[in-house]
């Protein structure tokens, strides 16, 4: 019983598992929803799925199964008189001016015995795609395509007239995949990064201490103290400013923002397009106040962490040659300090605002991935987080 | 345990429940499962258990969450010090562990004669550990006390509703003994019908324009923070209790560019300097 159903639910990538399956049985048993496919639709969704970000894969399912299924049965038990049913179902979709429009195909007889040859031709069940006959392509045959010159078969109405499904509406695309990217989406994901310590003046009752030593007092109470915990993770945090990264302003903001919330050892410095000999603090005094990467290196631990935002794309020379920067004449090429500060510190990870489907092998993307070895991330909540596992 | 309880749920007059949420409730009820339920903030998650438990007549537990909670809390705790204390002042009260075991939230629920609605609000801001602590507590509906050797098993199964605002991942053995449901940002015509129950008598043309401006601002891209229902309810009260006119809310080109006591609905000075920023931009153009 609506084992297919799960199994395409499964397919499009909505992780339900036996226990869901069976539960949505159960409530089926209940009487819950009967013979009502929105109440079933309602039902089915609350049983199989458990985050808001599968909503629109499981409506896209829903609507795959049901619709498919439908239009395409119906298809197959006119497949014995097509002749006949043809005409009379395209005829009946069709009003006389878009009869009379029917131009891509040449006339409608034309349009009709294209129709019949696909059918004929069409063995399996069929969605996507261009030519044949199913539903969600774009061939001019079948429901729910793009081409506007289409007929619909298996849907009694057109798609404009009846009232469209709820799974239809694709309400929850934006839900889907990506999280939005707030502060406090990112103090939260920063958060996983903690090293607690005690240290400080001691001044929290140690409940567990207490008692053991109460107990060995012969009962006599014996009051212990802890220091309280801090998180004493450090973090360096080194940002790509100006030029490319203009565009991604306000996610590097947000990323500033929360890492100094989170973090009570933070040092940030500021750099342009690759890492150089030098860096700075603010980025309005960058050509009053710098800082030697030399003296930063030897400043700041190889206990910091430290974590690269930037977009990794300019001119290949700029990393890879002395003397490539845009700006001034370095006398040691990028790709040397980017090594230097691996080396220097076991934790790097890169933050690349750029999204993930855009970044690629070659140029100086390719080459300071490789640098980085491989620990470049996108700056998403789940990057971040992957990133930060990278770090602890 | 007991025949189930065969309620059904159907919102009250204080609450409009969409018939998706009543499916879900009504899901939750019948198959004994909890609940939980996401959505934005001021979507009435918490006010859903409220008026749950008035609905059903029976008693509401609510267990809030904090960040320090941990799932041992909800069971029971043991009063150690107190303990300790007595026993420096050698109270009789001492020779019966049963005395210094405090009963949380959960033990309270299953212990009750009627199946309560249990609410654990807020479940994303416990630590990440915390869900995966009560797996075994929420499916078999009990638990057991170490301290006096005894098992607490529920006599109801209690209505559990979860809520979480998604700060973080709930881990998937935990889902999956819970049902899920979404609850969508109100449309424009649950949106009337709630504006309805909170104001009866408010003139219709008043909410009509003040849901104009609600729903138009919500739209305003790059808000920091979309005002979301309750805002408009608590924006609406405010309104009556001015006793601001129509004419105020209709009149986009005055000074007042930003609709009137707007701090009830924008929370951040950054939105504000954002709409007066476009009131300003949108005048100079006509």
């Amino acid at each position: 019983m609506l084992i297919d159903f799960f199994q395409v639910v499964r397919a499009a990538g909505v992780p339900a598992s036996i226990r869901e399956y069976l539960d949505l049985l159960r409530a089926l048993q209940q009487g819950l929803a009967f013979a009502d496919l929105d109440e079933f639709y309602q039902l089915a969704r609350l049983c199989l799925v458990k985050d808001e970000k599968y909503y629109d894969r499981f409506d896209r399912a829903f609507g795959d199964y049901f619709e498919g299924l439908r239009a395409f049965d119906s298809v197959l038990e006119e497949l014995n008189l097509p002749e006949d049913w043809l005409r009379k179902e395209v005829e009946r979709i069709l009003s006389d001016a878009e009869k009379a429009g029917v131009a891509g195909k040449g006339s409608l007889d034309a349009l009709m015995e294209a129709l019949r040859e696909r059918l004929e031709n069409q063995k399996e069940r069929h969605q996507g795609g261009s030519k044949n006959i199913g539903t969600a392509g774009t061939s001019p045959f079948g429901a729910y395509g793009y081409n506007p010159e289409g007929i619909r078969i298996g849907q009694h109405e057109n798609r404009h007239n009846r009232a469209v499904k709820v799974w239809d509406q694709r309400n929850y695309r934006d839900l889907d995949d990506k999280v939005e990217l707030g502060v406090r989406n990112l103090k939260v994901a920063l958060r996983r990064l903690r090293q607690f310590a005690r240290h400080g003046a001691a001044n929290q009752l140690d409940l567990d201490d207490t008692i053991r030593a109460t107990a060995r007092n012969a009962g006599f109470l014996d009051l212990k103290l802890v220091p309280e915990r801090h998180n004493a993770v450090k973090v360096l945090l080194l940002l790509d400013i100006g030029g490319s990264m203009d565009m991604h302003v306000r996610a590097c903001e947000e990323l500033f923002s929360a890492a100094r919330a989170e973090f009570k050892h933070l040092e940030s410095y500021y750099f342009h397009n690759c890492l150089y000999e030098f860096v700075w603090r603010h980025n309005s005094r960058r050509y009053s106040e710098r800082l030697l990467t030399r003296d930063m290196l030897n400043t700041y631990g190889p206990d910091y962490k430290v974590i690269f935002v930037g977009d990794a794309s300019m001119a290949p020379w700029e990393v890879s040659h002395a003397g490539g920067s845009v700006e001034h004449n370095n006398e040691e090429a990028g790709a040397v300090w980017l090594q230097r500060v691996t080396e220097h510190y076991p934790h790097v990870v890169w933050l690349n605002p750029t999204p993930e489907r855009w970044w690629v092998d070659h140029g100086s993307m390719g080459m300071i991935r490789k640098l980085m070895e491989n620990r470049m991330f996108p700056l998403t909540v789940e990057g971040i987080t992957a990133a930060i596992q990278e770090l602890g | 345990m007991t025949q189930p309880v065969r309620l059904k749920f159907t919102g009250t007059a204080d609450y409009v429940a969409t018939p998706q949420l009543t499916m879900a409730v009504n899901a939750a009820i019948t198959l004994q499962k909890p609940l939980l339920l996401k959505g934005e903030p001021g979507t009435g998650k918490t006010m859903l258990a409220e008026q749950l438990a008035a609905a059903l007549g029976t008693e509401l537990i609510q267990w809030h969450i904090k960040s320090t909670t941990r799932a041992q809390q909800g069971l029971y705790e043991y009063d150690a010090v107190s303990r300790l204390r007595d026993s420096q002042l050698g109270s009789d009260r001492v020779h019966d562990i049963r005395n210094y075991i405090v009963k949380g939230k959960l033990w309270q629920a299953f212990e009750a004669d009627k199946p309560v609605v249990l609410l654990i609000d807020e479940i994303d801001k416990a630590d990440i550990e915390f869900p995966n602590d009560l797996l075994l507590e929420l499916d078999k509906m009990e638990f057991f006390v170490y301290e006096t050797q005894e098992r607490v098993v529920a006599r109801q199964r209690p209505i559990v509703l979860i809520t979480s605002n998604n700060e973080k991942e709930l881990p998937d053995a935990f889902l999956r003994r819970c049902f899920f449901h979404y609850i969508d940002f109100p449309d424009r015509h649950t949106m009337q019908q709630i504006v309805d129950v909170h104001f009866g008598a408010l003139k219709p043309e008043l909410v009509q324009t003040a849901l104009d401006v609600f729903f138009d601002l919500r739209t305003v891209p790059g808000l920091k923070k979309k005002p979301t229902t309750s805002e408009l309810i608590d924006w609406l009260k405010l309104l009556l209790a001015d006793d601001i006119g129509l004419d105020a809310l209709q009149n986009k080109q005055g000074t007042q560019a930003i609709p009137p006591l707007h701090g009830a609905l924008i929370k951040n000075e950054q939105d504000v300097m954002l709409l007066e920023k476009l009131a300003f931009m949108s005048r100079r153009r006509s």
